[in-house]
């Protein structure tokens, strides 16, 4: 036993060295990172972790804790995982260092369009896009000489033809889970038939023509879902697809890979990626950002070492070896189908998450009230009034609003 | 005992739940009148967001928080009254027709709904199977006994998300049972597509849940039950129904009340079946509420202010719940002095 012992605790001892070998330097500095757990951060932050004396936290509750985490002094974490969203709160408490001399002198090699600046700053970096997007059964499609639908309309027509055919169990899925899910799709929708959220003086544009059309739109597309929309989320919707029980819907791309594993699905091959289906205007679509940023209460010298690790788990090595997991904006991706569809949702003109305070409030206002006209408990009038009502309580208790 | 020595022995137990009931309690119920809002001011930001090989580069103009000199933020509270409890009850609207879906269509009111029902439905049901249970294991063979204990008592051991979301599972979607209930009707069946069934799924969950705990109480009850009282009701002809209402029964009284405050205090804070059955979009509990206030959006803000109202709230139901179950308690414990 105590052979058995030393020989695991050698084997032990041994094994960083040779996992440092993918790194190209011996990170001496204690650094901890915060983000979010799907896969793309899980390969970021194991190339991270080969640069030896790392810990990376993955939390899909992030942005519940990251304020709190990078308020304290010093910091308890110093590289943090955003998106679009999650960046704001950072950067209205002053939470997060601004990265011009780091990326001057370790950076060189970074693309233009992973800077994220503000007000002239660079903020953060980002490493991949997100976007949901239109993915359907191809075989079905073509058997039943379907074309591939391009806005809302060819949408119900295309539901419609599939529910007389009756091929699968429900024409179509949608991320509607209450809360955040269904917040979102509202968004997407409002967006793409061209609204814009916000007043100048904070008060929400939502309660109008624009927010009934899209609510009636909702109402005509449920009845072509599962009757338990309301509890489904992207993992449902993709083992819908993977299971064969739906035909299409609006999916994030870093689920596109999820389609072709022979292990989970019964689909391999026969999915399609397309652009968003468009509203009036745009793709009913929000393009959506990852990437990192630097505690501003931790000392220069760890902000250094962290921005140091940081850029050698988003380098080209980590992107070949983990290529389908995300979008990746670093180089040496590879697109090729699963980022088809989110690539052609952005040339089609989608516009990224509007993220601002309103926004976040306006959120999560209308993740919590939009359930009620699902269920059909509220009609489309009163569900939107009752959202600019308690978007009105909460912002004026924010302050947004007097 | 001298009351020295009986304050020696009560103050470490009192000290405690000055620290981490009173206080809070009263700082949640003065933080209910107060509100504290951030200075915004407007300003015009210029921001990039990277696209697919392309930059957006889009200037607008964005609420932005306005920092001191330290850095900061600026923030202003202001005593408000009731002006929290008025943006939860929303007394108004509520009642402006008098109407069920009126009432029923603001958070507070249709919480209350679920979570009065939902406690005064469990309740009889978790007393009544928990009797049952306890009499029928009090009447089974000496050797088996140990064994129907320990396998009665294991609901009650589940951490509770874990036995909500293990139920969830059974039904949703084409879950097991789901799946074998369409088969058996041969109808089709989506137990998470109306109100009713899901707040079936959770009162049945709940009873399932704590009728061990009741259970175990009566068992034990049940052991004291005085013999030579049960042998002359055998003597004066009494049947086995007529000995459970007029011994059994009695005796156990003062434990059914015992159990019966646990079960109001507990099920009052209806919590983790909403969690677990993730049932939010057709029910919601007067916790759940709360909590949704308490969590953080996507900006990272948060309403402290409606969640010490509700939290108020809620305290005031519980007390008012259990009124007439104190004040039998109450009773019989005068009586007994007298």
């Amino acid at each position: 036993m105590r052979k058995f012992v030393a020989a695991a605790f050698a084997v032990l001892m041994l094994a960083p060295g040779s996992l440092w070998a993918a790194c190209a330097y011996d990170n001496q500095t204690e650094i901890k990172s915060f983000s979010a757990g799907f896969q793309a951060w899980k390969s970021v932050t194991d190339a991270m972790a080969e640069c030896g004396n790392f810990q990376a936290v993955l939390d899909q509750e992030f942005d519940q804790k990251h304020v709190e985490a990078f308020s304290a002094n010093p910091s308890l974490y110093h590289i943090g995982g955003v998106a679009n969203s999650s960046l704001v709160p950072l950067l209205n408490n002053d939470l997060i260092r601004p990265l011009d001399d780091l990326v001057a002198k370790y950076g060189s090699h970074l693309s233009d369009a992973q800077l994220i600046r503000k007000d002239g700053k660079i903020v953060a970096i980002a490493m991949m896009v997100n976007a949901k997007h239109l993915m359907y059964r191809q075989d079905i499609f073509e058997e039943l000489g379907i074309a591939e639908p391009k806005n809302y309309d060819d949408v119900l027509a295309v539901a419609e033809a599939l529910k007389q055919a009756g091929v699968v169990e429900y024409p179509m899925g949608a991320t509607w889970k209450a809360g955040s899910n269904i917040g979102l799709s509202f968004i997407d929708y409002f967006l793409g038939e061209g609204g814009t959220f916000i007043n100048d003086d904070n008060t929400p544009n939502i309660n109008n023509e624009m927010g009934m059309a899209v609510l009636e739109r909702m109402g005509k597309l449920k009845e072509y879902m599962d009757p338990e929309i309301l509890v489904s989320d992207s993992t449902y919707v993709q083992q819908q697809f993977q299971q064969g029980k739906i035909a299409m819907a609006n999916l994030w791309a870093t689920r596109a890979g999820a389609m072709d594993n022979p292990d989970e699905s019964t689909v391999v091959g026969k999915v399609a990626m397309a652009s968003a289906a468009k509203g009036a205007v745009r793709p009913a679509s929000t393009l959506w950002w990852d990437g990192i940023v630097i505690a501003a209460n931790i000392s220069d010298e760890e902000a250094e070492a962290a921005f140091q690790v940081a850029m050698e788990g988003m380098d080209t090595e980590m992107v070949q070896a983990n290529n389908s997991d995300a979008i990746w904006l670093i180089e040496g991706y590879a697109p090729g189908r699963f980022s088809a569809g989110a690539s052609a949702t952005a040339a089609n003109g989608a516009l990224p998450y509007p993220a601002s305070v309103p926004m976040g409030i306006l959120f999560n206002v209308l993740g919590s009230g939009l359930p009620a006209f699902i269920t059909g408990e509220k009609d489309a009038a009163t569900t939107l009034a009752d959202i600019e009502t308690e978007y009105l309580v909460a912002a004026r208790e924010e302050g947004l609003i007097q | 005992m001298k009351f020295r020595v009986f304050l020696g022995f009560i103050a470490p137990s009192m000290f405690l739940m000055l620290v981490f009931i009173a206080f809070p309690l009263v700082s949640v119920f003065i933080q209910s009148f107060y509100t504290t809002t951030t200075v915004y001011e407007n300003v015009e930001v210029e921001s990039c967001t990277p696209g697919f090989g392309t930059t957006t580069c889009i200037t607008e103009t964005v609420a932005q928080p306005l920092k001191d000199e330290n850095g900061d933020l600026v923030t202003e509270t202001s005593f408000v009254g009731l002006e929290s409890y008025k943006n939860i009850l929303r007394l108004e609207e509520a009642f402006s027709d008098f109407s069920w879906s009126s009432l029923m269509a603001i958070d507070f009111w249709k919480a209350l709904r679920f979570t009065l029902v939902f406690t005064l439905v469990t309740l009889p049901l978790a007393i009544g199977l928990g009797l049952l249970i306890a009499l029928a294991v009090n009447n089974f063979t000496q050797r088996l006994r140990g064994q129907i204990i320990f396998i009665s008592l294991l609901p009650f051991i589940i951490t509770p998300v874990i036995g909500a979301l293990s139920i969830r599972w059974l039904f949703i979607g084409d879950g097991i049972l789901t799946a074998f209930l369409e088969w058996w009707l041969e109808m089709d069946i989506a137990m998470f597509a109306q109100a009713w069934t899901i707040e079936l799924m959770m009162m049945f969950y709940r009873v399932w849940h704590v009728a061990p705990f009741a259970f175990v109480v009566f068992y034990a009850g049940l052991q004291t039950v005085n013999n030579d009282t049960l042998e002359s009701a055998v003597i004066d002809g009494a049947n086995r129904f007529e000995r459970l209402r007029y011994v059994i029964i009695p005796h156990l009284m003062p434990l059914i009340v015992f159990i019966s405050l646990i079960h109001l205090m507990d099920s009052y804070r209806v919590f983790e079946e909403i969690v677990g059955f993730s049932s939010q979009s057709y029910v919601i509990s007067l916790q759940w509420l709360t909590y949704e206030f308490l969590t953080l959006d996507e900006s990272g803000t948060r309403s402290i202010e409606r969640a010490s109202a509700n939290s108020m709230m809620t305290m005031i139901g519980i007390v008012i719940i259990l009124i007439p179950l104190l004040q039998k308690t109450w009773r019989d414990h005068k009586a007994r002095i007298l």
